[in-house]
């Protein structure tokens, strides 16, 4: 099976399910990732969010739906789909006694077409230890190697697992950059994070996921755009006090605020009006409140 | 099919690579028993009957622990790291890799009888093997019996740290109950039925044959027969409870 054409989507996704024994960690699943598309999923530990990278990954075999990956089904395996995707892992693991260089080498000629491995070297920042042994690095250092090592097939599609957990700042900003080079290269990524400035900073579409289920997707501004209300903060004329309102629509609430300034002729003071950020959003979703009839689908069934 | 060759044989070429590299692995695949047998020979040099047990008896243990220990160390890390994990997710054929793997082990097996053949002919004066072909098809069935077994075992044992552990608890006394060192005869009943039952001894009394006494696999076919039994148990439990992923990750 082959893809179609290039406008068919790079990852789609249809009523994906797994369970383990009686345990459900994936509760019917939907989602499609384009090409050139960065896609992230959004939850909490447990949520099914590497469960479902790992199946795409052909790592799990899937307990029902359908599942595609760049044409291909991934419970089959296909020689082709893995030369043609690049896995990033929570776990690194590799050999002790192998250089990064050798390691790049190594890898490198699983690929058709790989990337220079001098170049991944200076990508991923490990110039310095290009010749040191994979057990003398340090924990960031092993996850810019598992990065390179991802990358030196240079895939279209590539599978990030919380790529920058164990990451120091500096190095997590590194990471950015090279998942931001990959999306200008026309790569597609598909990663999961618990980050939420990640989630916002890097992804075309996020999906939050919770107990096995997508609660909420969309563009990362458009999901804190239009999954809540509009939250109004001014400082009554009468008491002095600030008031907080939130409302669907400001509209009426602002019209009345700034008319009733307007005829006592006294300024309007600490007025704001602000969208709930994506971590808000995230909160009312995933927390506890709200969890029974958090329904599976669209930004615009989801209500606060 | 030629590609899945090409790339299992640059894995075998990294897997001695990282061999060398690592100390511990270069000592038990490479050093310990050519140690065992310059001590054994040492002491017992001017004892032809000893040495006779001594020759085939080290190189069974060396077969023994290039293949078993080696595989069930080697594959419980591999396992537990997520190496495997790791190369199942790449475009590596799992087959390629496990080949390179089982050969890098096999290698070490066939390297270490040949080093203790010569040294047989020339510090030991006990000549050449008397039956080539009889050596050549005990050292397969070792090789097939010690690995397969080293790869069930390491589906049991649940972590790195416990590997050695297990592995030795089995390797330890098995070599000092099967005739490496000294004649069973003396030793009591109850350990010999033990020995008897387990495949190191015949694989010692089918290398000696081959090396020493001239018996071939005809001679030694009840030998054969217990290390190729033991083989298939291995086989089936390093088949059956194979996992490519950590024991950890669950």
């Amino acid at each position: 099976m082959r893809p179609v054409s290039s406008a068919a989507p790079a990852i789609l996704v249809r009523g994906l399910r797994k369970s383990y024994g009686a345990h459900e960690a994936v509760r019917g699943i939907d989602f499609e990732v384009a090409p050139g598309e960065v896609f992230g999923l959004l939850g909490p530990n447990g949520a099914g969010k590497t469960t479902t990278v790992e199946i795409l990954e052909g790592h799990r075999r899937r307990t029902g739906g359908v599942v595609s990956v760049l044409g291909y089904d991934p419970d089959r395996r296909p020689r082709e789909l893995r030369r043609r995707i690049g896995i990033v892992l929570q776990s690194t693991g590799l050999w002790r006694h192998i250089t990064v260089r050798e390691a790049l080498t190594h890898f490198a000629r699983l690929s058709s077409h790989p990337r220079s491995v001098e170049e991944v070297i200076d990508l991923v920042g490990l110039r310095e230890k290009a010749d040191a042994m994979a057990h003398t690095l340090s924990g960031g250092q092993l996850r810019r190697l598992d990065f390179a090592l991802a990358l030196i097939g240079d895939p279209e599609l590539i599978f990030l697992d919380e790529p920058t957990t164990g990451y120091d700042p500096a190095a997590r900003r590194g990471a950015w950059d090279v998942i931001r080079s990959l999306q200008e290269l026309g790569k597609t990524i598909l990663l999961t994070t618990h980050y939420l400035d990640e989630a916002q900073a890097l992804c075309d579409r996020v999906a939050i996921v919770k107990d096995g289920r997508i609660i909420a997707e969309g563009p990362p501004s458009e999901l804190g755009a239009s999954a809540s209300r509009y939250r109004v903060t001014w400082r009554s004329l009468e008491t002095g006090e600030l008031q907080t309102r939130e409302v669907d629509d400001p509209t009426a609430l602002l019209h009345q605020l700034t008319s009733a300034a307007l005829a006592r002729g006294e300024p309007l003071r600490d007025l704001s009006v602000t969208r709930p950020t994506l971590e808000e959003i995230y909160l009312e979703l995933t927390g506890d409140a709200g969890a029974e009839e958090a329904p599976s689908g669209s930004v615009e069934d989801v209500h606060v | 099919m030629s590609e899945a060759i090409r790339l299992a044989w640059h894995q075998f070429h990294l897997e001695r690579r990282m061999l060398w590299r690592n100390p511990s692995a270069a000592f038990f695949n490479m050093a310990l028993p050519l140690i065992f047998l310059a001590l054994f020979g040492a002491v017992f040099n001017d004892d032809r009957d000893s040495l006779e047990i001594i020759v085939p008896g080290i190189a069974g243990m060396a077969v023994m622990a290039t293949t078993f220990n080696s595989l069930s160390m080697n594959l419980t890390f591999l396992r537990e790291q997520g190496v495997l994990k790791r190369i199942r997710g790449s475009a590596m054929p799992e087959g390629a890799y496990l080949t390179a793997v089982l050969a890098s082990s096999v290698f070490n097996a066939v390297i270490q009888v040949v080093l203790i053949t010569l040294a047989g002919r020339i510090f030991f004066d006990i000549g050449w093997p008397k039956d080539v072909a009889a050596l050549a098809v005990f050292v397969a069935a070792g090789v097939a019996c010690m690995g397969s077994l080293g790869i069930a075992l390491s589906h049991v044992i649940p972590n790195f740290e416990s590997a050695s552990a297990y592995s030795n608890a089995i390797f330890l006394p098995m070599i000092l109950i099967s005739g490496t060192f000294f004649d069973t005869a003396n030793t009591p009943a109850f350990l010999r039925d033990i020995a008897q039952a387990l495949p190191l001894t015949h694989l010692i009394q089918g290398l000696k044959g081959a090396m020493i006494t001239g018996h071939g696999v005809a001679d030694n076919a009840s030998n054969l027969a217990v290390v190729a039994l033991w083989a298939a148990f291995g086989v089936f439990f390093a088949i059956r409870g194979f996992s490519w992923e950590s024991r950890q990750a669950g």
